[in-house]
């Protein structure tokens, strides 16, 4: 069953097509790579998956709902999670409330039991914090726990947005390059998380020009370039087909 | 566990100081000043969960200081309200009134903002001004002495001890929010507005609450300063009183509580130490104001913090 499909998206910016008519689906329980030279529309496609921006033409649908137009906020709600290429990392808190704050949608974000200080929300608060220590050890964060997050190195802040995201208890994560300015060791673990997260029931779609890791741990790879489909397939037809070779390294003849 | 220790033993020291601080008192103009800067720590405690917390600017918060006053004032002494019941009154008005601009404002970012806040406490201030039928206009209004159950709150030494409580339970409040699921995303609005938003926070409706919750804390203060005062005058809501609220929760210490709360007290006795060259007086803020934002842009406390803690490392 798709728990994703985008139906004839299209955007364009001022007469630039960034995406141009693409249909496509994710199915539930898949790692699904999305991957195209730079400029091909990868993260203009999170963008507009995850609300960020307004279609220009065309549908998403998750879980089978019509979801395009709604804001960032509103998917969440419903079970869409992502994470940045470039960080957007809460800064001015410690690393475990960034991951708090990715939890917010479970607790009481009524504002006078906050303001008051109910029991219940410092009970629910400590829960959270366990559970948000939990979710930075099962990404490899353990001895940041008491960390403020502008004292993290850059590898760490990539899985604290992870983890942020997990906070949220998606059905869907989409991560934009998770691996960028990793080196092949971190890159590797990064592998390995994102392989635990679906291990779990997640539904993953990944953007990351990281071939290894994309070939390695993709049940599906769409291939983009100019904001069109150019291929789609599991990793081993991708990587036969003709028209993916041209586009990465140029065609012959 | 460690900011729960920083706040109660914050809040004790508070209470302790709050206390203490009369043994060195040798007549009622000490309280009076004492009074004055606790009026201020609390309106900078609530400024500063929009400044620095949430990290929008206002500067339009006179405006709904002195809204407060006179909302006070006008249902005390001309419709015969109950003191407390007219602060109410007027404290909810004042956050429908920030709920209906905030709205459309805090989509302004930076400078916008600035100038759209400016403009709103620059209208208040006229409207006080010129509606004299209602206001009194530039002459003012004289306000009855604050009364609930019987019981007046009159004199300097009294109103210090009152405003002491609320001060202690405005902190008390303001901790509140900031550690709870409700002030974290306040704070992530400030760290990334679209990273705030794919988790789930509803990043407009955010920043009104926290725009209405400063500008209720601004009225409650405007009404307490009406009573304690005895007379108010449109100036109350001006331009420079705006920008003197927002020096002393950028001097204090922006997204620190306590810091703003020192900011406040730091300016309000500023003034009676320089009395001498009192025509200065906007020169020295300014030059306060500068001089925070180059050579300690967190503020005060949150530097001395952070200076102590290197020396603790080192």
């Amino acid at each position: 069953m798709s728990l994703l499909r985008v139906e004839n998206l299209s955007k364009e910016f001022g007469g630039i097509h960034a995406i141009e008519g693409l249909t496509f689906s994710v199915d539930a329980g898949d790692i699904h790579s999305i991957i195209g030279p730079n400029g091909a529309g990868k993260t203009t496609l999170f963008n507009l998956i995850t609300g960020v921006y307004t279609p220009s033409s065309g549908r998403v649908l998750f879980q089978d709902r019509l979801v395009s137009g709604m804001k960032p906020y509103e998917l969440a709600a419903l079970g869409m999670s992502r994470t940045f290429q470039n960080l957007q990392i809460f800064f001015n808190m410690k690393a475990i409330e960034n991951v708090m704050v990715g939890h917010h949608l479970h607790l009481d974000r009524r504002f006078l039991p906050s303001l008051l200080r109910l029991p219940s929300v410092t009970r629910r608060d400590r829960e959270c914090r366990t559970y948000c220590a939990g979710l930075m050890e099962f990404v490899g964060l353990g001895k940041y726990l008491d960390a403020e997050a502008a004292s993290m190195p850059y590898g760490a802040l990539k899985r604290l947005e992870i983890a942020r995201a997990l906070a949220a208890q998606p059905k869907l994560l989409l991560l934009d390059e998770p691996a960028a300015g990793l080196n092949a060791t971190e890159s590797r673990e990064i592998d390995e998380v994102i392989k635990k997260v679906a291990s779990t029931g997640v539904t993953v779609v990944l953007v990351e020009h990281d071939m290894k890791m994309v070939m390695g741990i993709s049940d599906q790879i769409l291939a983009l370039d100019y904001g069109r489909k150019l291929a789609e397939g599991t990793p081993a037809e991708v990587r036969a087909n003709p028209d993916v070779v041209a586009a990465y390294l140029g065609a012959q003849g | 566990m460690t900011f729960n220790t920083a706040r109660t033993g914050g809040l004790a020291i508070l209470a302790i100081v709050i206390a203490v601080a009369p043994l060195g008192f040798s007549n009622s103009y000490f309280y009076d000043v004492g009074v004055n800067a606790m009026f201020n720590a609390i309106l900078c405690v609530g400024l500063n969960l929009l400044i620095g917390y949430a990290g929008q600017i206002s500067l339009g918060h006179a405006g709904f200081f002195a809204l407060g006053a006179y909302g006070s004032a006008i249902l005390t002494t001309r419709y015969g309200m109950p003191a407390l019941g007219a602060l109410v009154l007027s404290a909810a008005g004042v956050g429908l009134l920030a709920f209906v601009v905030g709205r459309p404002i805090l989509r302004l970012k930076g400078h916008y903002l600035a100038m759209a806040t400016l403009g709103i406490g620059i209208i208040i201030h006229i409207v006080l001004k010129t509606e004299a039928g209602i206001t009194g206009g530039p002459d003012g209004l004289s306000v009855d002495n604050f009364k609930m159950l019987g019981f007046t709150v009159k004199g300097d030494a009294m109103w210090y001890w009152v405003s002491g409580l609320i001060l202690v339970f405005a902190v008390w409040l303001a901790l509140n929010i900031i550690d709870s699921p409700v002030g974290r995303a306040l704070r992530a609005v400030h760290g990334s507005e679209v990273g705030a938003e794919v988790v789930g926070v509803d990043t407009a409706s955010s920043k009104v609450l926290v725009f209405v919750v400063s500008a209720v804390f601004a009225s409650v203060v405007g009404s307490l300063f009406a009573h304690k005062n005895g007379f108010i005058t449109p100036d109350i809501g001006g331009f420079f009183h705006s920008v003197e609220l927002v020096t002393m929760v950028v001097l204090g210490g922006m997204a620190s509580t306590f810091g703003a709360l020192i900011g406040a007290v730091i300016l309000t006795l500023l003034p009676q130490v320089l009395a001498a060259v009192e025509q200065y007086e906007a020169m020295i803020l300014g030059a306060i104001m500068m001089g925070t934002m180059i050579f300690m842009p967190k503020g005060l406390l949150p530097s001395l913090i952070a200076a102590v803690k290197r020396r603790g490392e080192a």
